[in-house]
């Protein structure tokens, strides 16, 4: 029989000592989710309980996004509330109340703790159970933290789902569970790929609307899509489905490896799985290659970021002949990214949290060829003659799965072609 | 609290950002959460600073709240500056650090840095971004500039750019080239471009330009009573600002107004035969008050245009815009919720928005031109090219981009009205795409399309009804003036309380309005 389980190299990263830091953290906080959770779940709507920065990330972050009629907002916390938070709790009903009233199409409403709530310790649990009670059985509330004191970007979606685990019902079916939110193109092209592989039923969370929400049990297998859904795994794992253990789908390879996890758990032989997936393998390689040119021999760098970085830098070392000099997570959980870690060869410095002035210094002294970070710090490395890809856009880009694969490497590519093209030019800053 | 989805400012410590990294040499050490270091890729992205702002945060999270946060800020404060060991550093909390009440002046007055740090009040919960700026950079001032001896020529400082300011960078070339001319000289440039150690020098100079009272007008006030320095009070946006501030600035400085306006063509092209058609076009403004008061004055007398309706952001001035619209005879709309502002424009169905970012989108959605002329404003408002709105180089520029959306706006109609001529319809393609062109058929039946929510004759308030003949009627009229049309017909109607109005209605109205 087949496999089609990847090469290990000679050593792995699972047992590098990762390095920690600790100091002047850039990145975004949690509540940057809500940009792509929104588009995701289509009756819901994600209200942020802040402060006037709140809101002004999440306009700065959402750029032209804020203009379409978003199902998110700001309840903006002013001088009377932080006077007494009985108050508070009546400005919140009060202002969830108006809202219902002029969007009756929202089903599912998300309370999103900030900084300030979180320091003010308003109760936002308690508020979304007494809201659904009194918005029963239209709208359900909820709640989750999306504050930059315990969240760091991504994490902000892992809170999200971790708070809908304890609402999914209970079902004793033997099933597949997709967690994460992908673009709707990229679900429907794993949907469709397990679908011809027989692997069925197959579900996902987060769900586009309420009333296709999952159910979950014993016989719930989870087959996780991003790396940074720590809690929500967890909280999964507490209800009694077991997380499946693979690389995540990131390149060919990434793809195969997590498809074909899936595939043993549900028995479907190796002529099955070569049948389905042959064609779009040969289409991820290809694709892959002729980005492959610009990248190979390269040195890379990761700040931290989404917790990606990871499993990108095992994407971008093994199948696009990059070299990571070092590679920097907001978190690092073993078990998550634990086979990721394995594959990926042993060399590049790992490194959890950050104290920014200290890892500029080290990237500035291995002058890498290619920077992944945050659009803080695009420009400022540009400058100094760095080549940058900014990492949100990993994000927010359709990048997994075979169909993805080369779009991916093409993300990393654009940089140091457009370098290239641009090696002529001169002129003041 | 209040529900917020778009806000036209930024917290107030984003305004002291704006004032930290518009100078050098100066550093902002901001007790904040994780995650508030997103305000630093508004100067990477929008304004595309090839370095980070000059802002450390102390970041904290979860685990370090209590004894641990008042730790962390002074390692912080000691590190920014043992790594870029500025001249002078300002400190201050976001609004979570306000919050949990650790006291960045306090703190940094214990640790006897050698340099000064300069500790910020900024009441995140009450005020906004442009208080932020101008208490900055008021506080700044304060503590570094002293009364001294006079240049022995005539000099002046100009104060109030920051960094992500619109058109900043441009208009101090242009104010200081007027000053120039008059043989003034520029002192310090403040707070964009300048150290603290300029601004321990600006009493060196006889008078202060504020060039915009959002950000240093605090500044200002304090240095004519500490420094004995007058400052300008006329902003210099326009044709006849810039005149009464060139007389304004003669007067204070105790020189001849000169000037040179060679290449100042507003005038002419406003006055040129091709311009005619601006005539009483109904435009409403709205952005930052000092803006929206030059722009209003332009508007009506440099334009030729009809002021609507005004309004700003920013309450700091409400009193100032108040008293203006009165001299425009309009209603002032003060408020930081862009629906009312939509809910205004939609009310006075303008031909044309002078506004912000928000209101450009909202002349998308309701099809109306819209041309920028405040902040808040995204990259494509940070130009490569020289545009500043100030001086005569500023009303080229401004009548470029008050006309533009408007020249579209007639090719537009133009289009509309021939759209059921075989030659122009909506398949054809542009005329100069040629071989692409397919015309209809001679005989085919003009298709119906779907008129814009605006023009809709829907039956109005106090149950009037259009029939359907002066309804085809009205949609005879070019789409630009056809919601005035429609609104007057209604007044029309109501006063004379006819429920149905009919083309004979409409005519009636048409010459009742008539002048």
């Amino acid at each position: 029989m087949k496999d089609f389980a990847p090469q290990l190299p000679a050593a792995g990263c699972r047992n590098t000592p990762v390095l920690k830091e600790r100091g002047q953290r850039e990145v975004f906080c949690g509540l940057t989710g809500i940009i792509w959770l929104h588009r995701k779940m289509q009756d819901a709507f994600f209200l942020v309980v802040g402060s006037r920065t709140c809101a002004h990330l999440l306009q700065s972050a959402a750029g032209v996004m804020i203009f379409a009629e978003p199902r998110f907002g700001t309840a903006i916390l002013e001088e009377k509330d932080l006077a007494g938070l009985a108050c508070a709790n009546e400005e919140l009903d009060r202002e969830v109340d108006r809202l219902l009233a002029r969007r009756p199409d929202i089903r599912q409403l998300f309370l999103v703790g900030s900084c300030p709530s979180e320091v003010i310790k308003l109760d936002l649990h308690r508020a979304a159970e007494r809201l659904t009670q009194r918005h029963a059985p239209h709208v359900r509330v909820l709640n989750y933290s999306g504050s930059g004191i315990e969240t760091t970007f991504t994490e902000g979606e892992d809170a999200c789902l971790a708070a809908m685990v304890p609402t999914l019902p209970d079902t004793d079916e033997r099933q597949l569970l997709l967690v994460g939110a992908l673009p709707d193109v990229v679900e429907d092209q794993a949907l469709g790929l397990l679908r011809d592989m027989g692997v069925a039923p197959v579900r996902c969370l987060p769900a586009h609307r309420a009333a296709e929400t999952p159910g979950i049990g014993a016989n719930t297998v989870v087959a996780l899509t991003q790396p940074f859904l720590n809690e929500t795994a967890a909280f999964l794992e507490r209800r009694g489905a077991r997380i499946l253990a693979a690389p995540f789908p990131f390149g060919e390879e990434g793809t195969t490896a997590w498809l074909w996890t899936i595939a043993q758990e549900f028995g479907v032989d190796a002529d099955t799985f070569a049948r389905v997936t042959d064609a779009p393998r040969a289409r991820a390689r290809k694709a892959i290659a002729a980005a492959a040119e610009t990248l190979r021999g390269k040195s890379l760098f990761f700040f931290p970021d989404s917790q990606l970085e990871i499993p990108l830098a095992r994407f971008l070392t093994r199948e696009c002949g990059m070299t990571a000099v070092e590679v920097g997570a907001p978190f690092i959980n073993k078990q998550i990214v634990g086979p990721d870690l394995d594959l990926l060869a042993e060399g590049p410095v790992i490194a959890e949290g950050q104290d920014v002035d200290l890892q500029l210094d080290r990237c500035r002294a291995a002058r890498p060829d290619l920077t992944v970070c945050g659009l803080g710090l695009a420009n400022p490395l540009e400058s100094e003659g760095m080549a940058t890809k900014w990492a949100i856009e990993l994000v927010f880009t359709p990048v997994h799965l075979y169909e993805q694969a080369g779009d991916l490497a093409g993300l990393f590519a654009r940089p140091l072609r457009r370098r290239a093209l641009l090696s002529g030019l001169e002129g003041a800053a | 609290m209040k529900l917020t989805v778009w806000t036209y400012e930024g917290p107030p410590h984003v305004g002291a950002m704006r004032v930290a990294t518009g100078m050098k040499g100066l550093h902002y050490v901001l007790h904040a959460p994780q995650g508030d270091t997103y305000a630093d890729l508004l100067f990477t992205m929008i304004e595309r600073r090839n370095h980070r702002p000059p802002v450390s945060y102390t970041t904290f999270q979860a685990r370090d709240l209590g004894a641990d946060t008042a730790n962390l800020f002074k390692t912080a404060l000691q590190d920014a500056y043992d790594r870029f060991k500025p001249q002078a550093l300002i400190v201050g909390s976001s609004c979570t650090a306000e919050l949990i009440q650790d006291d960045p002046g306090g703190m940094a007055e214990t640790m006897g840095l050698p340099v000064p740090v300069i500790p910020l009040e900024l009441p995140s919960y009450q005020r906004k971004e442009n208080f932020g700026t101008d208490e900055t950079f008021f506080q700044i001032v304060k503590a570094l500039a002293r009364p001294m001896e006079r240049t022995a020529h005539v000099s002046a400082n100009l104060i109030g750019p920051t960094g992500l300011g619109f058109r900043h960078r441009d208009d101090i070339v242009e104010v200081t080239a007027l000053l120039e001319e008059m043989g003034i000289g520029v002192n310090v440039v403040a707070p964009m471009g300048a150290t603290p150690a300029d601004i321990a020098r600006m009493g060196v100079a006889h008078f202060n330009v504020l060039m915009y009272p959002e950000h240093a007008e605090a500044a200002a006030r304090w240095a004519e009573k500490t420094l004995g320095q007058p400052y300008t009070k006329v902003v210099p946006i326009g044709v006849g600002a810039t005149r009464d501030f060139i007389a304004e600035v003669a007067a204070l400085a105790g020189v001849a107004p000169k000037y040179d306006d060679s290449r100042l063509r507003m005038p002419w092209y406003s006055q040129s035969v091709d311009s005619t058609y601006l005539t009483g076009k109904r435009v409403f403004l709205f952005g930052d008050a000092t803006h929206v008061k030059c722009m209003a004055r332009m508007a009506r007398d440099e334009m030729g245009f009809e002021v609507v309706g005004l309004g700003c952001y920013n309450r700091e001035f409400a009193r100032d815009i108040r008293a203006l619209a009165k001299d425009y005879g309009v209603e002032a709309l003060i408020t930081d919720d862009y629906l009312e502002v939509e809910k205004a424009i939609e009310d006075l169905a303008p031909e044309m928005i002078l506004g912000t970012q928000m209101e450009r989108h909202i002349g998308k959605r309701l099809g109306i031109p819209c041309a920028v002329i405040s902040a808040p404003v995204h990259v494509q408002d940070f130009p490569a090219r020289y545009s500043p709105v100030m001086g005569w180089e500023g009303a080229n520029v401004i009548f470029d981009t008050l006309v533009h959306p408007l020249v579209m706006g007639l090719e537009e109609h133009l289009l509309h009205m021939f759209r059921e001529d075989f030659e122009f319809h909506d398949e054809a393609g542009a005329s100069h795409h040629g071989a692409a062109a397919k015309l209809r058929s001679l005989d085919e039946a003009p298709v119906a399309e779907p008129e814009p929510a605006m023009a809709a004759a829907a039956p109005a308030e106090g149950n009037i009804v259009w029939l359907s003949d002066a309804e085809r009627e009205l949609k005879k009229i070019p789409f630009f003036v056809r919601g005035k049309a429609k609104r007057n017909t209604e007044k029309f109607a109501l006063e004379k309380g006819v429920t149905q109005i009919s083309v004979e209605t409409l005519y009636e109205a048409k010459a009742h309005y008539a002048r």
